[in-house]
């Protein structure tokens, strides 16, 4: 069981997944060999093949979500189980093995050490790398420039799904969180907070396993609705505010 | 013209028709089948009372008055679509809350279970 954390800088690490019986088990084992000790949640987002039952084998503790939500809710419903069990951080990383868990001391240090409340794995920080298609270059190349003006410094991997999150933050995407292709509206989110991020070189891998949602139609959705997502998570901005006193509290 | 009204009267009773009929068995909540009657029952009132048509028309600037009742029969068809895009999303959202409640429930449960067993 876990139970909740006694200790202080508690972190919990989740996996969503989502039919990813073929790299589930061996992404957990990484992340045991290189994060012994720290608990590992995979969120299955009610998968059809054993997913779970990998997971579960590779010594992870599986919360199985009765329906399909797509990967915003899954991760939700991970930093929700954190925040309810009292954890001080929380590091997302993919089930599809993409990756690399040996980066988890790195960025849990960014989040301990930084202050901001939000830890980006990027594996663009050290500079350019290899696309894994040209579609998705063209679109992370897009979103830079759109988040830019808006984020008011520049972030080189917008669409990370390899984050770390301190308390303050677990706080706001326990009650709202975006649900389809969460990476990017989640930045405009924090913004919206005045909340912080930081970025951290790491290597990203390809799949091990399953295929990737993501088509080429769905590309042009994607770009589409994340663009809506953001703008209309733009225009309910609040104005910068002074940190809140959660956020103050975590660092 | 008159065919048309005639035309859009018919098919305002039909809807009336079905609303009811579904209400009626239970596929439809009456909270939900207020505003498709609202539409229905407006575009029946309309498609009969000429003078009233008449006057709609030209206070929306239309000549003509049947052009006039369909775009309004538009207008508000595309409310009640609105309408239910709200009720729907925040029924979605109410759904995604209610099964993250559920597993979270369960995967404590399935822990206190453990606890207990390896306890004993």
């Amino acid at each position: 069981m876990i139970a909740t954390p006694r200790r202080k800088d508690s972190l919990l690490i989740i996996v969503p997944a989502f039919n990813e019986e073929a790299a589930v088990g061996r992404v957990v084992k990484e992340i045991h060999e290189a994060a012994p000790g720290v608990p590992v949640v995979v969120v299955d987002d009610c998968s059809k093949d054993g997913t779970a039952n990998v997971a579960a084998a590779a010594r992870a503790r599986v919360m199985r979500l009765p329906f399909h939500l797509g990967l915003g809710g899954a991760v939700q419903a991970g930093y929700r189980l954190a925040f309810e069990l009292g954890f001080d951080f929380v590091i997302r990383i993919d089930g599809d093995g993409q990756h690399d868990p040996a980066y988890i001391p790195k960025i849990y240090e960014a989040l301990r050490t930084s202050g901001c409340e939000m830890a980006i794995g990027s594996r663009f920080e050290d500079g350019p790398v290899k696309h894994s298609s040209f579609t998705r270059g063209v679109g992370i190349r897009f979103f830079r420039m759109v988040l830019r003006p808006i984020l008011g410094k520049p972030v080189h991997d917008p669409t990370s799904g390899f984050v770390g999150v301190n308390r303050a933050a677990l706080q706001v995407f326990s009650g709202s969180f975006p649900l389809e292709y969460p990476e990017i509206e989640t930045l405009v989110v924090l913004q919206r907070k005045a909340f912080r991020f930081v970025e951290v070189p790491c290597r990203m891998r390809e799949r091990m396993g399953g295929r990737s949602s993501i088509t080429a139609v769905k590309s042009l959705y994607y770009i589409f609705h994340v663009l809506m997502g953001v703008f209309v998570n733009v225009l309910k901005y609040e104005g910068r505010r002074k940190r809140t006193p959660a956020a103050r509290a975590s660092t | 013209m008159q065919g048309l009204l005639n035309f859009l009267t018919g098919l305002s009773l039909a809807l009336i028709l079905i609303v009811l009929v579904s209400v009626r068995r239970s596929h439809t909540r009456v909270e939900y089948s207020v505003s498709w009657l609202g539409a229905a029952l407006t575009l029946l009132v309309l498609s009969r009372c000429r003078w009233l048509l008449n006057w709609l028309a030209s206070a929306i600037g239309i000549d003509s008055p049947p052009m006039a009742l369909l775009t309004l029969v538009g207008c508000l068809f595309l409310l009640v679509l609105f309408r239910l895009s709200v009720i729907l999303s925040a029924l979605r959202d109410a759904n995604i809350a209610l099964t993250q409640r559920i597993a979270i429930l369960e995967y404590q449960l399935e822990s206190v279970h453990e606890e207990s067993k390896s306890k004993s």
